[in-house]
């Protein structure tokens, strides 16, 4: 890694652990590359930590390609920081200026525990998905690939949902900590597609209990979600899960 | 039956009475606005007092006055649990939140923008509608109605009144830029073909009926009008 010549303060969020309470800390960074992601001025910043003893900021990430969802850091009040359209790892130091002061905290929701400093427990969203976000069939053959005609405007809208990688940017942004762009990602991809439909109204009754179960917030349309997803999920899936949810309630016989 | 509670306690569910509450308060505003704009024939209040009279004589007008409050403080109470379940949802604070960059200032603020619509309520139902109802209305016009266009000049000789009464209906717009489409996009009415009517009604929704309330007091106040 060529060092660069960005000089930095960071304000980190440390917190030692889910029962104690943290504290924004700062942190001066020198000769740091605008080529870096944020990711590895983090690396940097740790092995400082690490050479003077002490303990490196705690951060989640992966693939660091942008796929994955794990990376989850609230920088200067939004998530994966100030560019449209990229997670955190993707995020590179060019998009700040020398001199910068970056604070740096974790996604904030009583449904996100914090495990330490910036990595947060996001189970609940497994905990949502297991409730519903899938289908049930029986494993063999698979069949012809075009079996069941779909489509090309459904198949797109699907996939567009399913582009969702569940990383929490909009629960992290919305005013009111909501998960309905994640789960109504999560349902419209099953929900558009005909292998979906035999559990199109039981899903969608399960998965929001789930999901208020879980104390995550409600929605408020403000938008926040939609502007701040790295993968560019529409509101229209929230239109959608409502539409689905009132027909599953009002109109459904199958209650759950 | 148990199908029903279940769902509207549910967080959709309760924005679903947000929605339908707020729209059919939409649908008041428009009757309310249209009504009080007959002062603007400048008749000396003449049609309009006829206007004010069916209104208060007409029996499915008085039992729709039922419904209102019913929809208003279904819309007020509803507001304030979905507000405690949201400050719940987030006990730790950002110390550094944009919200500016992702979406705008009145979507963020209708708790707030509510509560000035809900004081400006208070004082505006004491100026009228405690008047027509319950202490009387003084004096009678040419056409032998009572005259709350009187009442009407006289409340608005104030210009603090007038002040506050704008102010509202600046807050009201705003509240209505935001809440008219947030109820389609709640309720699920969210179609490709429709999205841009919606968006551009709820604009000019908002704007003229703000517009056309804040008027009144204004033109009275100022001897516009007769």
């Amino acid at each position: 890694m060529s060092t660069g010549n960005m000089n930095l303060t960071l304000k980190v969020w440390r917190q030692k652990n889910n029962k104690t309470k943290g504290a924004l800390v700062d942190y001066k960074l020198a000769d740091i590359s605008p080529d870096m992601s944020f990711l590895e001025m983090f690396d940097v910043l740790n092995e400082q930590l690490i050479n003077k003893g002490e303990e490196p900021v705690v951060f989640d990430h992966d693939c660091r390609e942008g796929i994955c969802g794990m990376c989850s850091m609230f920088i200067n009040g939004r998530p994966h920081g100030p560019k449209d359209l990229v997670t955190t790892c993707q995020l590179h130091m060019r998009s700040f200026k020398d001199g910068d002061t970056i604070t740096v905290e974790p996604w904030r929701a009583a449904a996100f525990p914090v495990v330490k400093d910036l990595t947060v427990d996001r189970s609940a969203f497994d905990r949502v998905i297991a409730a519903g976000g899938f289908i049930s069939v029986n494993t063999g053959n698979a069949q012809d690939a075009n079996n069941l005609p779909i489509p090309k405007k459904q198949a797109d809208a699907a996939f567009e949902a399913a582009a969702c990688i569940g990383c929490g940017a909009c629960v992290a942004t919305c005013k009111n900590a909501s998960a309905m762009l994640f789960v109504s990602a999560k349902i419209s991809q099953l929900a558009l597609l005909p292998q979906g439909q035999p559990e199109r109204y039981r899903r969608v009754q399960s998965m929001v209990a789930q999901m208020d179960a879980e104390g995550f917030g409600n929605c408020t349309n403000t938008g926040a979600c939609e502007a701040e997803c790295p993968k560019g999920i529409s509101l229209e899936n929230i239109a959608r899960m409502n539409r689905d949810f009132a027909t599953a309630k009002f109109i459904s016989e199958e209650e759950v | 039956m148990s199908g029903f509670g279940n769902a509207l306690s549910s967080s959709i569910g309760k924005k679903f009475i947000m929605g339908i509450t707020g729209l059919f308060l939409v649908l008041f505003l428009v009757v309310h606005c249209f009504i009080n704009a007959l002062i603007f024939f400048n008749d000396g209040g003449l049609t309009f007092n006829i206007g004010a009279h069916f209104m208060a004589s007409n029996w499915i007008i008085r039992a729709g006055e039922i419904v209102l409050f019913i929809g208003l403080l279904a819309h007020i109470f509803q507001a304030l649990r979905l507000t405690l379940q949201n400050q719940k949802a987030r006990p730790v604070k950002y110390a550094v939140n944009n919200g500016k960059a992702n979406s705008k200032w009145y979507s963020r603020s209708m708790g707030l923008l509510g509560t000035l619509l809900l004081i400006f309520l208070i004082v505006h139902l004491s100026n009228f509608w405690v008047v027509s109802r319950f202490t009387g209305i003084p004096t009678v016009d040419a056409n032998g109605h009572e005259d709350l266009y009187a009442v009407m000049r006289e409340t608005f000789k104030n210009p603090l009144i007038v002040l506050l009464y704008t102010l509202a209906m600046i807050s009201l717009c705003y509240h209505l830029l935001h809440g008219f489409a947030s109820a389609f996009q709640t309720l699920g009415w969210n179609h490709t073909k429709y999205n841009g009517i919606i968006k551009g009604a709820g604009v000019w929704y908002s704007i003229i009926i703000s517009v056309l309330f804040a008027a009144m007091p204004i033109a009275v106040h100022f001897g516009l009008i007769k």
